[in-house]
């Protein structure tokens, strides 16, 4: 079995605090890095460990940093993306609980490599705790000179800001987020301009979600090709993988990208609870495409769910067993996107209430097969029709609930038809 | 540049040039709501997706800049599905209400719909509530349940005016228009946020229910109420002035002009056409008789003012009648009362511009302070500048009787200097003559009126600050027995034994424009609907005529 990297602090006493941290071995790699390493070198070495954007896209995290513009004199920033509000989602929360030096340390590297001077940590407003914490650590931290001008000794010049949301779950896209660090209205921006070239405040920017932050200290001081060889092809290393649901066990498990997801449930998580059958997972946050029992051999990393036409997500994986009510469960995941589409665009703005609409009918009774196409019609014209990709996070799971699993709707729509008569 | 291919039509464009600006310069028509040439890019409303061979997704035509090799496709069955489904979407929640809506007959949403939707509904949904028919500001009333949020009128506050009253409030299809708490729209130029807003969210409150849209006809004019000169359309009503107590113009709109005012006017200018159909329209020639008023044929107040100014002029000298003019006339006015006044019977004294006691205000945007539309083309014919012969001296003169026939034209004196300062030089005059178009001061108390025609109900060019010649058309007919000013001033001639060879306002023009070396080479056709930009070198040749001789002044 692989060592833990980031997990293994969850069960270490303080760990949050730098004295526990530097007793593990913390801040040795960003001094290593300061006084030996150019830019260049570190882009280069997080691009060779294949380490994913593990914020929902999977989108090489290397590849993200060398889109910095190099000829721009503008101020470049760090922006790490801590509004996790995906359901099924809570890894980085335990990320900035039990690992806060090990996000903060990953953020001083990054912000090395791409040329940013100032960070900013944008988080989810109910995470009221963690963002106590990470005022308390970063304070701790400037007050040791890890922060501030010249950081470790060095020439290089580096603070953290945090900036707590509001509330809207949209804000966690990532230009949204850029829009409401500006004070602005949390509405997503059409692209390009990408936020590397044009982000925060007009300036490059670069937008990594938390745990994809927190690997970095350990990918620099291991090697990228350590990280490469952990995961699958292309998938670098592990991540955490949050299991709810139906399972004996749930909670976050790091494992190497690539783990069969029948592993994740019935090794890792108990398998299902009160020994029932399971029905249906979730394999990667409420916004990936549902998987039926049949599909659970899929290996859990980016190339793999897409070819089976889901995805990886955030890797927040819900377990349903064969008593879920699989319409009641998607009215959940529609009233979620029906509440959170910012409104911007005509078809997600009208499409999510429309289908909330329709599936809460199906569900006084009073539903009809028609219906039924309508909702997979309604999916299919949000579908790659919009501003930001919320509008395809509602779309996909409807369309698969509904057509994965035709049976259980057909039947209770013919319920209602026959009590009707 | 790029070559790109729409529809299988051919154009270059320059680098920059978005798909849809491309397919304008095409005459193909995309559909769109939230893209407003005027203003920023949001991609909102997605109707105007596209298919661009070799990409995946449908794109957005506004925000997609045209690259070499491009191939587009505007019409393909998955972009009229596409296009089918936002307008599906958009009645999800729309309320329908257009047999109660002012926008009825101009709205984007039944346009399209009949172009593009023309489907059944689905829809068996509880619609969301929204506010309807508020007040937001003096000019516009909102129904945001009608809103389809395409943020074109929040954009217009945020990007052309800079005054931000507007925002999208909550989210999702709860999303709100409205404006920020305890602020009104109140911007002068609100009304274009009514011209702009796609569907009938937005309405213009001097104009509800006072007709419906297709009884009205539209003629391009120029707007009068500044130096600036925007160009507008007159909306007019010919046959149904009933349903608006008798007012033939209905409301004024913006026309484009990308050297002018774009897209956009002022609400003072808008709203300002009041006057054309108002109750203190003069209609009849007329003439006082101390407190009596006696009706005249236009023959024979002609023959009465001729006589009137010939008798003073040989009594006491071409020094004892002055001639006012006005910078509201036309280029085609000015000319010929100059021709008349100054050319003809010789009179030294011809004044044209009179300021305010109060001086207007004017802004950053498009209104001037001075507001009126053809100073500068008096200016261009020669007529002096208020500094240079001044009101307070006409009056001076008028009150020691070296003056003794005044010949007034719109101008409100009223508004100029004292009523009593007034009173004490009319008082000396042997006659008072007024021409213009509405009651006044002026009108009042003079011996004779002659009602002059508005520029809603007559040709004529106005030449803007700008140097702009631009013309304006007759839309309505002149109101009572009101004659446009240059045909007044011919009939006048007339009756002093002057023949002139003019039967339109074309003619006039094309004998300035002969005489005229600023205005050299124009006539009505080259000025067209987008105006002439004189040279700034030949505005400065033009000779002051009225100088040649002794004047008071
Ligand atoms: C509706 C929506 C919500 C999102 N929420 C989050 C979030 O809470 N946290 C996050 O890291 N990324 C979120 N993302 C993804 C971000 O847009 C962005 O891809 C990510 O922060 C990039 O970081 P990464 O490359 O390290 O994953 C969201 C995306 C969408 C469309
Ligand atoms: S897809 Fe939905 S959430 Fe995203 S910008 Fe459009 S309306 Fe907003
Ligand atoms: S009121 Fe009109 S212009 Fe303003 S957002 Fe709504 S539809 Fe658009
Ligand atoms: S700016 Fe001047 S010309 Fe334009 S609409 Fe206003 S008053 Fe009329």
């Amino acid at each position: 079995m692989v060592e833990k990297i980031i997990s293994k602090f969850f069960d270490i006493r303080d760990s949050h605090t730098i004295e526990v941290y530097e007793q593990h071995g913390g801040y040795q790699t960003i001094q290593k890095v300061l006084k030996k390493m150019k830019p260049q070198d570190v882009v280069d070495e997080v691009t060779k460990s294949n380490l994913r954007g593990l914020g929902g896209a999977g989108f090489p995290a290397g590849r993200k940093w060398s889109f910095i513009p190099k000829d721009n004199p503008k101020p470049k920033y760090l922006v790490v993306n801590a509004d996790e509000s995906e359901p099924g989602t809570f890894k980085d929360r335990y990320v900035m609980d039990h690992y806060t030096h090990g996000l903060l340390e990953g953020m001083m590297i990054a912000g090395y490599a791409i040329g940013a001077n100032l960070a900013f940590i944008y988080i989810r407003g109910e995470y009221v705790r963690q963002a106590e914490r990470l005022l308390e650590q970063i304070e701790a931290a400037r007050n040791s000179g890890y922060l501030g001008k010249g950081i470790f000794g060095s020439k290089f010049d580096f603070d953290i800001v945090v900036h707590r949301g509001a509330g809207a779950y949209i804000c966690g896209e990532e230009t949204a987020l850029l829009e409401s660090l500006e004070g602005k209205k949390g509405w997503p921006r059409m692209k390009p301009p990408f936020p590397a070239v044009e982000g925060a405040f007009g300036c490059p920017t670069i937008v990594n979600n938390v745990e994809t932050i927190a690997y970095v200290p350990t990918i620099m001081e291991r090697g990228g090709e350590w990280f490469a060889g952990i995961g699958s092809e292309q998938n670098g290393g592990m991540r955490l993988f949050g299991v709810s649901g139906h399972v004996e066990k749930p909670g976050l498990y790091e494992l190497p990208l690539g783990t069969p997801l029948r592993e994740i449930i019935y090794e890792h998580a108990g398998g299902i609870r009160n020994g029932k059958k399971l029905k249906a997972v979730v394999p990667g946050g409420s916004s990936s495409p549902i998987l039926t029992q049949d599909e659970i051999d899929v290996k859990m990393d980016y190339e793999s769910l897409a070819a089976i036409g889901s995805m990886l997500g955030s890797a927040g994986v819900i377990v349903m067993d064969d008593d879920t009510d699989i319409v009641r469960a998607l009215h959940v995941v529609m009233r979620f996107y029906h509440h959170e589409s910012c409104g911007q665009c005509t078809p997600c703005r009208e499409g999510t209430g429309w289908a909330e609409n329709i599936i809460q009918r199906i569900l006084n009774d009073e539903g009809e097969t028609s219906d039924l196409d309508n909702l997979v019609r309604i999916a299919e014209n949000i579908m790659g029709n919009t501003i930001c990709p919320l509008g395809d996070a509602a779309a996909l799971p409807l369309r698969s609930y509904v057509t994965k699993f035709r049976g259980d709707f057909e039947a209770r729509v013919s319920k209602g038809r026959k009590e009707a008569a | 540049m790029a070559e790109i291919t729409i529809d299988g039509l051919r154009l270059e464009v320059e680098r920059g040039t978005t798909v849809i600006q491309a397919a304008d310069q095409l005459g193909i028509e995309i559909p769109r709501y939230c893209y407003h040439p005027g203003l920023s890019i949001v991609g909102q409303c997605r109707i105007c997706l596209v298919e661009i061979e070799r990409m995946p997704k449908l794109q957005v035509a506004c925000h997609t800049p045209a690259t070499d090799g491009m191939v587009v496709h505007t019409n393909s069955d998955k972009v009229l599905e596409a296009r089918r489904a936002v307008l599906e979407f958009l009645l999800v929640n729309h309320p329908l209400d257009c047999p109660v809506c002012d926008q009825a007959g101009e709205c984007w949403l039944q346009n399209y719909y009949m172009q593009h939707g023309q489907h059944d509904s689905q829809v068996v949904v509880d619609k969301v509530k929204k506010h309807k028919a508020q007040p937001i500001g003096p000019n516009v009333m909102l129904d945001s349940e009608r809103c389809i949020l395409c943020t074109r009128c929040v954009r217009f506050c945020d990007e052309v005016t800079a005054t931000h009253e507007l925002g999208i409030f909550n989210r999702g299809d709860h999303s709100e228009l409205a404006p920020y708490p305890g602020v009104e729209l109140a911007n002068n130029y609100s009304g274009n946020t009514v011209d702009i807003c796609p569907v009938g969210a937005l309405t213009d409150r001097d104009f509800r229910f006072k007709t419906r849209v297709w009884y009205l006809n539209e003629t391009p004019s120029i707007c009068p109420g500044c130096s600036t000169g925007c160009n507008i359309v007159i909306h007019h009503n010919d046959e149904r002035t009933y349903k608006a107590d008798g007012a033939r113009v209905a409301r004024l709109k913006p026309r484009y002009n990308a050297e002018v005012n774009q897209w956009w006017m002022c609400d003072t200018g808008r709203y300002g056409f009041d006057f054309v159909d108002a109750e203190s329209r003069l209609l009849r020639p007329r003439k006082r008789l101390g407190s009596e008023l006696e009706i005249l044929s236009w023959r024979k107040a002609m023959q009465a003012v001729a006589m009137a100014i010939s008798e003073t002029v040989r009594k006491y000298g071409p020094d004892s009648v002055a001639v006012v003019l006005s910078p509201q006339m036309a280029n085609e006015d000015l000319f010929l009362g100059r021709e008349l006044f100054s050319n003809l019977i010789g009179l030294a004294n011809l004044a044209f511009e009179v300021p305010k006691l109060e001086p207007e205000e004017g802004d950053a945007l498009l209104m001037t302070a001075d507001r009126n539309p053809n100073s500068k083309g008096g200016w261009l014919l020669g007529l002096p500048h208020h500094h240079e012969v001044s009101l307070a001296t006409l009056l001076q003169v008028a009150r020691e009787k070296e003056v003794r026939g005044l010949y007034i034209c719109h101008h409100d004196l009223g508004q100029a200097v004292a009523d009593k300062e007034l009173e004490a030089a009319f008082s000396q005059l042997d006659f008072l003559i007024f021409q213009g178009s509405n009651s006044n001061m002026v009108s009042e108390k003079a011996d004779y009126v002659l009602p002059s025609t508005t520029f809603a109900e007559r040709d004529g060019t106005f030449t803007s600050h700008a140097g702009r010649v631009q013309r304006f058309c007759q839309a309505v007919a002149p109101l009572g027995d009101s004659k446009p000013d240059w045909l007044i001033f011919k009939s006048l001639a007339k009756a002093l034994g002057h023949a002139m060879p003019y039967f339109e306002a074309e003619d006039v023009f094309a004998a300035l424009a002969d005489e005229e070396a600023a205005f050299a080479g124009l006539d009505y056709g080259s000025i067209g609907e987008s105006g002439a930009q004189l040279s700034p070198g030949a505005e400065t040749k033009t000779p002051a005529k009225t100088k040649e001789r002794e004047s008071f002044f």
